[in-house]
């Protein structure tokens, strides 16, 4: 008797629960009719403003085409860090105060991916521009877009105080972030979870004077960061870096330190900012290079097992990543409800089951999804894998270094290092070239001047 | 020099180099003719679907702008122009007055002006309304459902990624292109079908 009494209350409350949401929040039928007006009164417009033209879209495709070609020809014709620097103003004001960051090259990374893999969306023409510009740019000039250009790395820049040089152990290991955080965020893009690089931006909140409060944080501890590493988020975080990087070592032209013949007078060895100068080396015994060649036929065996491991890791990771996915988390929680697991509905869960639409269906999609999330994860993780294994390699196979160079992956084309060099002193007519050549066997410091 | 042996001969280095430098230009070349041939000059702007709605409030305080750029709009050719609204007043307000203690609205953005008997019109401040989607629930729940929350393009910065749409519950915001910016309820929806 009390049981079925239970039960009838278990019923009403479930369909209080489901039936009248149900009821409140499906198609609206219309409760009061339309009124017939008897006085001339005439039902107002609704009132539609349009976002931004089109038009102004292509402007910005102008500056970015000005911007990437006045900073080529500032780093290489004019070697002029004055002039590239005030380009860096220029840039920060208008992508980043007046665009407000968006859109940015680095996020067009996830537009691409999205479009790849969800042909319904049309990719617009301003995000191929951005995206693909400053690639080819760098594969003929080097990373101009990262001297000048970018808006994220103009904040940056604009508060390099005190850089000191990171530990080269410390940096190959923090190197390693930009790729997973590259593979990360196309996953997310490619299935559709959302674009992480956007959501994660530390200084959009800056653009746009405003965002909340734990990316305030992590905005300003970037920063403040910031001013003893010069540029952390260029060098241990950004994925378009990534490409940039690649693509700046096979660069037609590149900006190296002197205009002339490097005498290895060492004076510009310590003012790179970003540790992208390569020193030359000190003679190395053949002994150490057979070694080497033994320690390199290793990794080439390694190698297949490491990449194995890792994309089987990747792919092990699916369950925590494809929460990331609104609809596996939907999934989840409707889960937990129907099990009896949870008692209270979320926001999220009341929605679902407003909308009428069949477990069944989402269930089907959120696993369909996190399929894609494990087929994601081989591969993200097999290229992390890969990553790992070519920069072992590349420890192994340093080509010899017999002056003083820019890294082409690393240098941003700033200009710094150029003053530094006795050359350009002389090129620039501050010196004589006699006094350029006696720089190299005294350790005389040259008249330094900086932008 | 030690490893003489090892070193590739310039001229060969010069030529691998600039073979990989073609390569990935018609690489990136290649990658950028397919984005373009899936590419349309239109920008796509974010809206919100009011018919999947739930007006949870999260509109009003996760947008990226200090005041959110959704706003309140009205379909006034669903409108029952009721005396008693129930987007506008508070339930159970027993007297109909326009104080704004019985006034749903938490920042007084509708207007009540009397066109005829029993009739009365509905106007919102956009300037006032800070998107919270209180009255939209109400006219949903219990009238007509004329009052409903849009992304106003005049204030929307059109992010790559808006952050509403990530913490939306009811995954009601999509992409939708900018010649078609609206989703709208009513008549009002026939302005932007496609002809
Ligand atoms: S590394 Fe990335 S964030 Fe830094 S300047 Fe280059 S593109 Fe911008
Ligand atoms: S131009 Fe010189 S100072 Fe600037 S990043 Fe390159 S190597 Fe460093
Ligand atoms: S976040 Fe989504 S459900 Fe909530 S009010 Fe905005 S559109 Fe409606
Ligand atoms: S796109 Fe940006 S500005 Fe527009 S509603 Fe979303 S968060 Fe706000």
């Amino acid at each position: 008797m009390i049981q079925s009494r239970i039960h009838r209350g278990k019923i009403f409350i479930f369909a209080f629960l489901f039936v009248f949401p149900l009821f409140c929040m499906s198609q609206v039928p219309e409760r009061f009719p339309k009124p017939d007006f008897q006085t001339d009164y005439t039902r107002p417009d609704l009132l539609t403003p349009t976002p931004r033209a089109t038009a102004l879209e292509y402007i910005d495709i102008f500056v970015l085409v000005a911007a990437l070609s006045l900073a080529s020809y500032f780093a290489h014709k004019q070697r002029s860090r004055r002039n590239i620097f005030l380009l860096m103003v220029f840039s920060l004001a208008y992508f980043g105060f007046f665009r407000k960051g968006c859109v940015c090259s680095i996020g067009a990374i996830q537009n691409v991916s999205y479009v790849v893999f969800n042909p319904a969306y049309a990719i617009p023409l301003t995000v191929i521009v951005f995206f693909i510009l400053p690639l080819v740019f760098t594969l003929f000039y080097g990373r101009t877009f990262c001297a000048a250009v970018c808006p994220l790395g103009a904040i940056q820049d604009a508060v390099v105080l005190k850089p000191t040089q990171v530990p080269s152990r410390l940096e190959n290991v923090l190197g390693v972030l930009p790729y997973i955080y590259l593979g990360l965020a196309v996953l997310f893009a490619a299935t559709g979870a959302g674009f992480i690089i956007c959501q994660y931006d530390p200084f959009i909140g800056f653009f746009r004077f405003g965002a909340d409060f734990n990316m305030v944080i992590l905005g300003m501890s970037m920063l403040l960061l910031g001013t003893v590493v010069a540029r952390p988020y260029c060098r241990y975080l950004c994925p378009y870096g990534v490409l940039l990087n690649w693509l700046s070592r096979l660069s037609k032209k590149h900006v190296r330190i002197t205009p002339d013949e490097c005498n290895n007078c060492r004076l510009c060895e310590e003012s790179c900012p970003f540790g992208a100068i390569k020193k030359p080396d000190e003679d190395v015994p053949l002994e150490t290079k057979q070694v080497d060649v033994k320690r390199l036929a290793v990794l080439f065996i390694v190698l297949p097992v490491v990449l194995l491991g890792s994309g089987w890791v990747g792919s092990r990771l699916y369950a925590p990543l494809s929460r990331g996915h609104a609809t596996v988390s939907l999934a989840e929680e409707i889960l937990l409800e129907n099990s009896g697991k949870r008692t209270e509905m979320t926001n999220a869960t009341k929605a679902f089951r407003a909308s009428g639409k069949p477990t069944e269906e989402l269930f089907a999609e959120a696993n369909s999804i996190q399929h894609n999330f494990k087929v994601g994860g081989w591969i993200v993780g097999g290229f992390i894998g890969l990553v790992l294994c070519l920069k072992l390699i590349g420890l192994f196979m340093r080509k010899r270094q017999i002056e003083y160079d820019v890294d082409k992956g690393k240098c941003l084309s700033c200009g710094r290092c150029f003053a530094y060099c006795p050359y350009e002193q002389v090129r620039l007519g501050i010196i004589t070239p006699e006094e350029a050549d006696k720089m190299g066997s005294r350790e005389v410091k040259p008249k330094q001047f900086r932008a | 020099m030690s490893g003489k042996t090892l070193k590739i001969p310039i001229k060969r280095r010069d030529f691998i180099r600039r073979s990989v430098h073609t390569v990935v230009g018609l690489t990136i070349g290649g990658i950028g003719g397919i984005l373009f041939s899936k590419s349309s000059s239109e920008e796509m702007v974010w809206q919100l679907d009011p018919n999947i709605c739930i007006q949870c409030e999260k509109c009003s305080v996760n947008c990226v702008l200090p005041h959110s750029a959704v706003k309140c709009v009205h379909s006034y050719s669903m409108c029952g122009y009721c005396d008693l609204c129930s987007g506008y007043l508070q339930p159970g307000a027993r007297v109909r007055d326009t104080g704004a203690e019985s006034q749903l609205c938490p920042s007084g953005a509708i207007k009540r002006t009397f066109v005829e008997d029993p009739y009365f019109e509905y106007t919102i401040d956009e300037k006032l309304c800070i998107g919270c989607g209180k009255c939209a629930k109400g006219c949903n729940s219990f009238g007509n459902g004329s009052l409903y929350l849009q992304n106003r393009h005049d204030r929307c910065l059109n992010c790559n990624q808006c952050s509403i749409a990530r913490r939306c519950p009811s995954q009601a915001w999509k992409r939708v292109p900018a010649s078609q910016p609206y989703i709208l309820k009513g008549d009002e929806s026939n302005k932007f079908l496609k002809s």
